[in-house]
């Protein structure tokens, strides 16, 4: 092995080696305050502009991912406020049709691509490292690098509609609708590379979650013994990484044949306008999954803490999730009911669209089990789940009726359909999101939501919740057609829309007292314990809010609900180092001790890298040579990323 | 409460380095071929979703692609194999000169396929404009070709880094033999799409 080492190389190998034995790390005799001033010199970040820009802290790059979904959340919401006031009464003129195109679209698009995706990523950046009992996540910049490609690509949808020229095709923009031929201008191509922005973002914050969840559990936690959530996100995260890809390159195909004259889509020469749909509905469908099983994982997250017992069968859970995770890829065409497919097509896909409810009702069944064994509690994250039960049911009740084509093909493009999808992902979805984030706020921020704001909340939210979308069913049933700017009077269609507009601004209202509750309770909520819940898992092992470093020491799990077997003291390993960067990295399935990785310090290099690539995409939307010029400044931003800082040697690897 | 730590194992002696699968960026690498095989396999199934609809393939009145550059590039390309299998065993070897010997030979070879490319491009016997067919055809050796420019960029930085004192250390070996690893996923994916753009045509 040596035969290749050059005298001088050997000479500094010994020389690096004894350098090595001098460094210091956490154990015994550098414990408690002396070790936790040391470790947070070295985990801080640079302070200022610059530092804040160049932060690679998986917990402020997660609040920046929540905050901003947030923020789209509240944006999208008032589009659909704008659309409930245009329906409240038939007839109405207050909205044009183009105008109410640009809002649905808008709002489906905003919704989807710039909240429910990026804030379940949000969520999972800023736990999951806590949670396994680590310092950071896998490649640090990336995730750095994925929020800001997000940003960008919301900046990018929602510029473009304030300069009048958003989007206007819907939020899965058809062809050929979005065609060259019908709609020409600039509007489809902002929707389709908003789309690459938010793969790109996507895709990255998938790698970085698979590698943290696979490599960086603390020592002993076995996939076995994984927290629930943390199988929810590997299962989500290797969705993404099977199906973004397919609405990625469905959108650079749009944006050819609108830019350079390609046929994909183009029915004159040969090209099939289906192609799109399939394209898009093969990442569309898991898409909605993608969404959902995050939420299951704060439903046994909350389940778990507030019944204080562990979840009822936990191996049928991930069994669930996993086997939902691969039937969302066998369902895409039951969107494409009515575009005539072959019979066989339609008994396919009914019958794996009805299969899908098994694991789903599985999961359910295991979260009523846990509550009837266990002695639960209903404080406002709890509320939440049982709001989600009831809700999501109702949801996907509708949803295996629809599956089958005779009645799909009645309801298609229908209220009913709204409402459906609308019951599965704010119930599915939302509502076990608000409730993750109340349980989480004190770990996020170090004080507790207030518990009466979070109960009026709820009871608004969750009935405002069924006054705007129950009576859309039966809007639906009547014939109701959606994206559709007005409807005529007197065929019975003005009550369940009033109903609807009225229900609309309750939830507004009820997000709002969210949003006053979040605000108010930053800086006059009791202040939060590191463990205020009583909850088992490591993230409340850290302090709240938890320092940069995360744990002074690595915890060691003995079991599935460490911190209920912990009985005062938490097992930990010794020996990371204290004046760089690291982490421990285990074995992929027994959580045994591998090695010991460096982690890449605050970085502007992302954030340029981001630039680069954003002005690559934008330009590319006007010319193709910009895919050409563009990527020479995308080049050397990423390969100064790489770059060393410092190119000599030190007695144990740091990324500088 | 902060609970109180009780001691047990000490890390220290861990090491900082391993190849294969105990690495992290072999999982990211691992990860990042899987969303490039996602992508050539979906362009794979808009490629016969297409095919599906033509009565012959290509279509009447079209010619396939010339052979001659695709299978120069296919033969160049599987060549490149002996110098990438070198260069991957001399990283774990820790034989740095012999890493700093081959790439630049690798890297030459990229630049030869990327000027065999352009003439691909030349004899394709299409425009992307005229036809499903020809977009698609397009696509594919287009998606290819991105993918030789960025893993011959790639390849480029890490031959400049194991110049300097850092190519000795073990991590930067992993880096190099984690670029070998992409390299032999670059040729291998270059023979189903070699097949899709050459010989279905001809089938």
């Amino acid at each position: 092995m040596s035969a290749h080492v050059p005298e001088r190389v050997r000479r500094e190998d010994e020389r690096l080696a004894r350098e090595r034995q001098k460094i210091a790390r956490d154990g015994p005799k550098l414990k408690g305050a002396k070790l936790e001033a040391r470790l947070e010199r070295t985990w801080s970040r640079p302070r200022g502009i610059i530092g804040w820009l160049a932060t690679v802290d998986h917990k402020e790059i997660g609040r920046r991912y929540i905050v901003t979904a947030l923020l789209f959340l509240a944006l999208g919401g008032v589009l659909a406020l704008a659309m409930r006031v245009q329906l409240a009464q038939p007839d109405s003129a207050l909205i044009s049709p183009q105008r109410y195109n640009e809002l649905f679209t808008m709002h489906g698009s905003t919704m989807m691509f710039l909240f429910a995706v990026p804030v379940m990523e949000g969520v999972a950046v800023f736990i999951i490292p806590l949670m396994l009992g680590t310092r950071s996540t896998a490649f640090p910049r990336l995730n750095a690098f994925s929020y800001f490609m997000y940003l960008f690509g919301g900046l990018l949808l929602w510029g473009a509609f304030l300069l009048n020229i958003g989007p206007d095709i819907g939020w899965f923009a058809y062809t050929p609708l979005s065609g060259p031929q019908f709609s020409p201008g600039k509007r489809a191509d902002i929707w389709a590379q908003m789309i690459t922005f938010t793969e790109v973002s996507a895709l990255a914050a998938a790698v970085v979650l698979v590698c943290t969840i696979l490599k960086t559990r603390a020592p002993g936690m076995t996939l076995a013994r994984m927290p629930l959530f943390a199988w929810a996100m590997l299962v989500v995260a290797v969705m993404i990484i099977f199906s973004m890809p397919a609405v990625a390159l469905a959108s650079s195909m749009l944006i050819s044949d609108r830019l350079i004259g390609t046929n994909f889509y183009n029915a004159y020469e040969h090209g099939d306008a289906l192609l799109w749909q399939h394209l898009f509905w093969f990442f569309g469908h898991p898409e909605v999954y993608i969404i959902f099983l995050p939420a299951t994982g704060f439903v046994s997250v909350i389940t778990e803490t507030f019944c204080r017992r562990p979840v009822f069968a936990y191996p049928i859970v991930v069994l669930a999730l996993i086997s939902t995770g691969i039937l969302a890829f066998g369902l895409w065409v039951h969107h494409m009911f009515a575009t005539g497919l072959p019979r066989v097509g339609y008994s396919f896909y009914t019958s794996a669209s009805m299969t899908v409810a098994i694991p789903t009702a599985l999961q359910i069944f295991c979260w009523l089990a846990t509550m009837w064994d266990g002695r639960p509690r209903f404080q406002v994250p709890m509320l939440y789940v049982v709001g989600f039960i009831v809700t999501f049911v109702i949801g996907g009740l509708s949803g295996v009726i629809i599956a089958s084509v005779p009645l799909d093909l009645q309801l298609h493009d229908t209220y009913f359909i709204v409402a459906h999808f609308h019951y599965v992902l704010i119930g599915g979805a939302v509502f076990p999101l608000l409730g993750i984030l109340t349980y989480w706020y004190p770990k996020i921020t170090g004080r507790m939501m207030n518990e009466t704001l979070g109960k009026i909340g709820f009871w608004m939210i969750f009935l405002g919740f069924q006054l705007t979308f129950f009576p859309m069913h039966l809007a639906g049933l009547l014939g109701m057609p959606r994206r559709v700017y007005t409807y005529p009077a007197g065929v019975g269609l003005e009550l369940p829309n009033l109903l609807s507009s009225i229900g609309a601004f309750v939830v507004a209202a009820a997000v709002v007292l969210f949003v006053i509750n979040g605000l108010f309770s930053l800086y006059r909520g009791a202040v939060a314990p590191s463990n205020p819940w009583g909850a088992s898992t490591l993230e409340w092992a850290a302090a709240s809010p938890p320092r940069p470093y995360n744990f002074a020491h690595i915890p060691v799990v003995e079991s599935r609900t460490p911190l209920w077997d912990a009985e005062g003291e938490l097992p930990v390993v010794t020996g990371l180092r204290v004046d760089e960067k690291e982490i421990l990295l285990t074995t992929v399935v027994a959580a045994t001790p591998d090695l010991r990785e460096p982690v890449p310090g605050a970085s502007l290099w992302p954030l340029i890298a981001a630039i680069a690539v954003g002005v690559l995409f934008v330009s590319s939307i006007f010319s193709p040579w910009a895919v050409v010029f563009g990527a020479i400044p995308a080049a050397i931003a990423t390969a100064a990323w790489f770059w060393p800082k410092e190119l000599k040697r030190h007695p144990e690897p740091v990324i500088s | 409460m902060i609970l109180e730590p009780r001691f047990t194992d000490s890390v220290a002696d861990l090491p900082t380095h391993k190849f294969g699968p105990s690495s992290l960026t072999w999982w990211g690498i691992i990860g990042f071929m899987i969303i490039e095989g996602a992508f050539f396999g979906l362009a794979f199934a808009a490629y016969f979703f297409l095919m599906g609809h033509e009565q012959g393939w290509p279509p009447e009145g079209r010619q396939a692609p010339n052979l001659l550059w695709g299978t120069l590039f296919l033969i160049v390309m599987l060549l490149s194999e002996i110098p990438n299998s070198m260069i991957k065993k001399a990283a774990r070897e820790r034989d740095v000169p012999t890493i700093r010997g081959l790439m630049p030979v690798i890297i030459g070879i990229g630049g030869v396929l990327l000027v065999i490319r352009g003439f691909e491009f030349n004899n394709l016997n299409c425009r992307w404009t005229d036809d499903a067919y020809s977009s698609v055809i397009w696509m594919l050796l287009f998606l290819h070709t991105t993918h030789i420019i960025t893993d011959w960029g790639d390849t480029i930085v890490l031959w400049l880094l194991m110049r300097t004192d850092l190519g000795w250390e073990g991590r930067r070996l992993v880096d190099t033999d984690e670029n070998c690893l992409y390299w032999r996923y670059v040729w291998l994916l270059w023979i189903p799409v070699y097949l899709m753009i050459y010989w279905v045509p001809r089938l």
